[in-house]
Protein backbone atom coordinates (compact mmCIF):
# COMPACT_ATOMS: atom_id res chain seq x y z
CA UNK A 1 0.00 0.00 0.00
CA UNK A 2 1.05 3.67 -0.43
CA UNK A 3 3.12 5.36 2.25
CA UNK A 4 2.14 8.99 3.62
CA UNK A 5 -1.61 9.24 2.92
CA UNK A 6 -3.86 10.97 5.08
CA UNK A 7 -7.60 9.16 6.04
CA UNK A 8 -8.94 11.90 4.09
CA UNK A 9 -6.91 10.97 1.01
CA UNK A 10 -7.26 7.48 1.42
CA UNK A 11 -10.96 7.76 1.32
CA UNK A 12 -10.54 9.88 -1.77
CA UNK A 13 -8.81 7.28 -3.12
CA UNK A 14 -10.77 4.61 -2.77
CA UNK A 15 -13.76 6.66 -3.87
CA UNK A 16 -12.18 7.21 -7.04
CA UNK A 17 -11.07 3.60 -7.74
CA UNK A 18 -14.06 1.51 -6.33
CA UNK A 19 -16.78 1.79 -8.59
CA UNK A 20 -14.64 0.00 -11.70
CA UNK A 21 -12.46 -2.14 -9.79
CA UNK A 22 -15.79 -3.45 -7.85
CA UNK A 23 -17.53 -4.17 -11.57
CA UNK A 24 -14.23 -5.68 -12.58
CA UNK A 25 -14.39 -7.99 -9.34
CA UNK A 26 -17.75 -8.65 -10.41
CA UNK A 27 -17.00 -9.91 -13.54
CA UNK A 28 -14.14 -11.78 -12.74
CA UNK A 29 -16.47 -14.00 -10.18
CA UNK A 30 -19.20 -14.29 -12.83
CA UNK A 31 -16.85 -15.74 -15.59
CA UNK A 32 -15.20 -17.95 -13.25
CA UNK A 33 -18.22 -19.14 -11.22
CA UNK A 34 -20.33 -19.53 -15.25
CA UNK A 35 -17.55 -20.66 -16.42
CA UNK A 36 -16.66 -23.73 -13.54
CA UNK A 37 -20.85 -24.18 -14.04
CA UNK A 38 -20.47 -24.91 -17.74
CA UNK A 39 -17.81 -26.85 -17.43
CA UNK A 40 -19.95 -29.39 -14.75
CA UNK A 41 -22.46 -29.64 -17.66
CA UNK A 42 -19.78 -30.61 -19.81
CA UNK A 43 -18.30 -33.65 -17.71
CA UNK A 44 -21.89 -34.95 -17.70
CA UNK A 45 -22.10 -34.66 -21.96
CA UNK A 46 -18.70 -36.08 -22.03
CA UNK A 47 -19.40 -38.97 -19.96
CA UNK A 48 -23.20 -39.54 -21.71
CA UNK A 49 -21.36 -39.58 -25.12
CA UNK A 50 -18.73 -41.57 -23.82
CA UNK A 51 -21.55 -44.20 -23.11
CA UNK A 52 -22.54 -44.40 -26.40
CA UNK A 53 -25.62 -41.70 -25.90
CA UNK A 54 -26.11 -39.55 -29.10
CA UNK A 55 -24.95 -35.35 -28.75
CA UNK A 56 -28.64 -34.33 -28.70
CA UNK A 57 -29.95 -37.20 -26.21
CA UNK A 58 -27.11 -36.33 -23.82
CA UNK A 59 -27.23 -32.53 -24.17
CA UNK A 60 -31.08 -32.83 -22.55
CA UNK A 61 -29.99 -35.17 -19.76
CA UNK A 62 -27.42 -33.11 -18.73
CA UNK A 63 -29.98 -30.28 -19.08
CA UNK A 64 -32.41 -32.39 -16.57
CA UNK A 65 -29.27 -32.87 -14.47
CA UNK A 66 -28.42 -29.23 -14.29
CA UNK A 67 -31.54 -28.14 -13.46
CA UNK A 68 -32.40 -30.78 -10.50
CA UNK A 69 -28.71 -29.74 -9.21
CA UNK A 70 -29.99 -26.09 -9.27
CA UNK A 71 -32.89 -26.82 -7.45
CA UNK A 72 -31.37 -28.77 -4.84
CA UNK A 73 -28.94 -26.67 -4.18
CA UNK A 74 -31.37 -23.79 -3.66
CA UNK A 75 -33.29 -25.75 -1.45
CA UNK A 76 -30.21 -26.12 0.73
CA UNK A 77 -29.96 -22.67 1.04
CA UNK A 78 -26.58 -23.05 -0.71
CA UNK A 79 -27.23 -21.49 -4.26
CA UNK A 80 -28.52 -18.26 -2.77
CA UNK A 81 -25.66 -18.54 -0.75
CA UNK A 82 -23.45 -19.01 -3.93
CA UNK A 83 -25.15 -15.94 -6.47
CA UNK A 84 -24.67 -13.16 -3.61
CA UNK A 85 -20.61 -14.26 -5.02
CA UNK A 86 -21.25 -14.95 -8.37
CA UNK A 87 -23.86 -12.61 -9.76
CA UNK A 88 -24.65 -13.53 -12.86
CA UNK A 89 -22.54 -16.38 -13.21
CA UNK A 90 -25.00 -18.18 -10.83
CA UNK A 91 -27.78 -16.86 -12.44
CA UNK A 92 -27.24 -16.92 -16.08
CA UNK A 93 -26.63 -20.99 -16.50
CA UNK A 94 -29.39 -23.35 -16.66
CA UNK A 95 -28.74 -23.80 -12.86
CA UNK A 96 -30.12 -20.38 -12.06
CA UNK A 97 -33.09 -20.87 -14.09
CA UNK A 98 -34.01 -24.01 -11.50
CA UNK A 99 -32.86 -21.02 -8.89
CA UNK A 100 -35.61 -18.67 -9.75
CA UNK A 101 -37.93 -20.95 -9.82
CA UNK A 102 -37.34 -22.74 -6.07
CA UNK A 103 -36.15 -19.45 -4.62
CA UNK A 104 -39.05 -17.52 -4.66
CA UNK A 105 -41.49 -20.87 -4.14
CA UNK A 106 -39.87 -21.91 -1.06
CA UNK A 107 -40.17 -18.41 0.75
CA UNK A 108 -43.71 -18.12 -0.34
CA UNK A 109 -44.67 -21.20 1.01
CA UNK A 110 -46.71 -20.08 3.83
CA UNK A 111 -49.27 -18.27 1.07
CA UNK A 112 -50.18 -22.01 0.25
CA UNK A 113 -49.24 -24.35 -1.60
CA UNK A 114 -51.47 -23.32 -5.03
CA UNK A 115 -50.93 -19.38 -4.72
CA UNK A 116 -47.85 -19.81 -2.75
CA UNK A 117 -45.25 -22.61 -4.11
CA UNK A 118 -47.73 -23.01 -7.48
CA UNK A 119 -47.60 -19.58 -8.36
CA UNK A 120 -44.44 -18.23 -6.81
CA UNK A 121 -42.52 -20.45 -8.89
CA UNK A 122 -43.44 -18.08 -12.21
CA UNK A 123 -42.31 -15.31 -11.23
CA UNK A 124 -39.29 -15.18 -13.44
CA UNK A 125 -39.39 -18.31 -15.10
CA UNK A 126 -42.91 -17.63 -16.69
CA UNK A 127 -41.49 -14.29 -18.29
CA UNK A 128 -38.03 -16.48 -19.50
CA UNK A 129 -40.98 -18.83 -20.76
CA UNK A 130 -43.05 -16.05 -22.81
CA UNK A 131 -40.78 -14.22 -24.15
CA UNK A 132 -38.72 -17.45 -25.02
CA UNK A 133 -41.80 -19.45 -26.78
CA UNK A 134 -42.90 -16.51 -28.70
CA UNK A 135 -39.70 -15.35 -29.99
CA UNK A 136 -39.24 -18.52 -31.26
CA UNK A 137 -42.47 -19.22 -32.64
CA UNK A 138 -42.12 -15.51 -34.90
CA UNK A 139 -38.27 -17.02 -35.80
CA UNK A 140 -40.31 -19.95 -36.92
CA UNK A 141 -43.06 -18.06 -38.99
CA UNK A 142 -40.07 -15.91 -40.61
CA UNK A 143 -38.16 -19.29 -41.38
CA UNK A 144 -41.32 -20.62 -43.32
CA UNK A 145 -41.61 -17.60 -45.06
CA UNK A 146 -38.41 -17.41 -46.17
CA UNK A 147 -37.79 -21.09 -46.83
CA UNK A 148 -40.84 -22.81 -47.66
CA UNK B 1 -8.01 -37.55 -24.32
CA UNK B 2 -6.26 -34.30 -25.49
CA UNK B 3 -9.44 -33.61 -26.93
CA UNK B 4 -12.16 -34.12 -24.46
CA UNK B 5 -9.47 -31.79 -22.09
CA UNK B 6 -10.11 -28.84 -24.55
CA UNK B 7 -13.92 -29.64 -24.34
CA UNK B 8 -13.91 -28.67 -20.98
CA UNK B 9 -11.51 -25.53 -21.55
CA UNK B 10 -13.89 -24.27 -24.29
CA UNK B 11 -17.00 -24.48 -22.28
CA UNK B 12 -15.24 -22.87 -19.31
CA UNK B 13 -14.35 -19.92 -21.76
CA UNK B 14 -17.33 -19.78 -23.61
CA UNK B 15 -19.74 -19.91 -20.71
CA UNK B 16 -17.43 -17.69 -18.49
CA UNK B 17 -17.68 -14.99 -20.73
CA UNK B 18 -20.87 -15.32 -21.32
CA UNK B 19 -21.90 -14.79 -18.19
CA UNK B 20 -19.38 -11.74 -17.68
CA UNK B 21 -21.12 -10.27 -20.49
CA UNK B 22 -24.49 -10.71 -17.94
CA UNK B 23 -22.36 -9.16 -15.32
CA UNK B 24 -21.31 -6.29 -17.23
CA UNK B 25 -24.95 -5.73 -17.92
CA UNK B 26 -26.11 -5.89 -14.28
CA UNK B 27 -23.40 -3.10 -13.21
CA UNK B 28 -23.99 -1.13 -15.51
CA UNK B 29 -27.26 -0.85 -16.41
CA UNK B 30 -28.98 -2.40 -12.57
CA UNK B 31 -31.61 -4.90 -14.90
CA UNK B 32 -33.19 -7.25 -12.27
CA UNK B 33 -32.06 -10.58 -12.90
CA UNK B 34 -35.49 -11.76 -14.43
CA UNK B 35 -35.10 -9.46 -17.00
CA UNK B 36 -31.27 -10.42 -17.53
CA UNK B 37 -32.78 -14.09 -18.33
CA UNK B 38 -35.57 -12.87 -20.43
CA UNK B 39 -33.32 -10.77 -22.41
CA UNK B 40 -30.61 -13.83 -22.72
CA UNK B 41 -33.15 -16.31 -24.12
CA UNK B 42 -34.39 -13.85 -26.10
CA UNK B 43 -30.65 -12.81 -27.80
CA UNK B 44 -30.50 -16.65 -27.89
CA UNK B 45 -33.34 -17.34 -29.95
CA UNK B 46 -32.16 -14.58 -32.53
CA UNK B 47 -28.54 -15.12 -32.70
CA UNK B 48 -29.96 -19.29 -33.24
CA UNK B 49 -32.28 -18.22 -36.07
CA UNK B 50 -29.44 -16.40 -37.62
CA UNK B 51 -27.46 -19.06 -37.44
CA UNK B 52 -24.87 -17.49 -35.63
CA UNK B 53 -25.42 -19.45 -32.40
CA UNK B 54 -24.63 -22.71 -33.78
CA UNK B 55 -21.29 -21.86 -34.47
CA UNK B 56 -20.66 -20.56 -30.72
CA UNK B 57 -21.90 -24.35 -29.39
CA UNK B 58 -19.72 -26.14 -31.93
CA UNK B 59 -16.84 -24.53 -30.28
CA UNK B 60 -18.07 -24.37 -26.48
CA UNK B 61 -19.92 -27.01 -26.29
CA UNK B 62 -22.12 -26.67 -22.63
CA UNK B 63 -20.55 -23.21 -22.27
CA UNK B 64 -22.86 -22.14 -24.61
CA UNK B 65 -25.79 -24.71 -23.96
CA UNK B 66 -25.80 -24.28 -20.07
CA UNK B 67 -26.19 -20.73 -20.13
CA UNK B 68 -30.02 -19.64 -20.94
CA UNK B 69 -28.99 -18.36 -24.42
CA UNK B 70 -28.92 -22.36 -24.92
CA UNK B 71 -32.19 -22.20 -24.02
CA UNK B 72 -33.74 -20.41 -26.73
CA UNK B 73 -30.98 -21.87 -29.75
CA UNK B 74 -32.70 -24.90 -28.58
CA UNK B 75 -36.38 -23.54 -28.83
CA UNK B 76 -35.10 -22.36 -32.32
CA UNK B 77 -33.69 -25.34 -33.14
CA UNK B 78 -36.78 -26.95 -32.58
CA UNK B 79 -39.15 -24.79 -33.75
CA UNK B 80 -36.92 -25.55 -37.27
CA UNK B 81 -36.72 -28.77 -37.67
CA UNK B 82 -40.51 -28.91 -36.83
CA UNK B 83 -41.15 -25.86 -39.74
CA UNK B 84 -39.08 -28.44 -42.16
CA UNK B 85 -41.02 -31.81 -41.51
CA UNK B 86 -44.52 -29.65 -40.76
CA UNK B 87 -44.83 -26.49 -42.44
CA UNK B 88 -46.06 -23.34 -40.45
CA UNK B 89 -47.74 -25.68 -37.57
CA UNK B 90 -44.07 -26.38 -36.91
CA UNK B 91 -43.33 -22.89 -35.27
CA UNK B 92 -46.54 -23.79 -32.73
CA UNK B 93 -45.05 -27.13 -31.88
CA UNK B 94 -41.18 -27.50 -32.13
CA UNK B 95 -40.11 -25.35 -29.14
CA UNK B 96 -42.12 -26.78 -26.17
CA UNK B 97 -41.22 -30.17 -27.97
CA UNK B 98 -37.36 -29.81 -28.19
CA UNK B 99 -37.35 -28.20 -24.59
CA UNK B 100 -40.03 -30.52 -23.09
CA UNK B 101 -37.82 -32.55 -20.73
CA UNK B 102 -35.91 -29.35 -19.36
CA UNK B 103 -39.18 -27.77 -18.69
CA UNK B 104 -41.17 -30.51 -17.18
CA UNK B 105 -37.90 -31.02 -15.03
CA UNK B 106 -37.84 -27.68 -13.85
CA UNK B 107 -41.70 -27.49 -12.79
CA UNK B 108 -41.42 -31.07 -11.25
CA UNK B 109 -37.94 -31.30 -9.37
CA UNK B 110 -38.80 -27.19 -8.55
CA UNK B 111 -42.20 -28.21 -6.59
CA UNK B 112 -40.88 -31.09 -5.12
CA UNK B 113 -37.65 -29.00 -3.39
CA UNK B 114 -40.03 -26.22 -3.05
CA UNK B 115 -42.06 -28.44 -1.35
CA UNK B 116 -39.07 -30.20 0.39
CA UNK B 117 -36.79 -27.37 1.64
CA UNK B 118 -37.04 -25.53 4.43
CA UNK B 119 -35.96 -21.50 3.90
CA UNK B 120 -33.38 -19.96 6.06
CA UNK B 121 -34.25 -16.73 7.95
CA UNK B 122 -33.34 -13.75 5.48
CA UNK B 123 -30.45 -12.02 6.88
Amino acid sequence: MQKGLTKQEYQQYVEKMSPKSKILRNVFRAFLVGGLICVVGQFFINILKLRGIDQERASTITTLIMVFLGALFTGLNVYDELGRFAGAGSIIPITGFANSIVSPAMEHKTEGYVMGVGGKMFVVAGPVLVYGISASVIAGILYYLIHK
Amino acid sequence: MQNMIWTYINAFIVGGVICAAGQILIDKTKLTSARILVLFVTTGVILSALGVYQKIVDIGGAGATIPLSGFGYTLTRGVFRDVESLGILGAFTGGLKATAAGITAAILFGYIISVAAVPKAKR
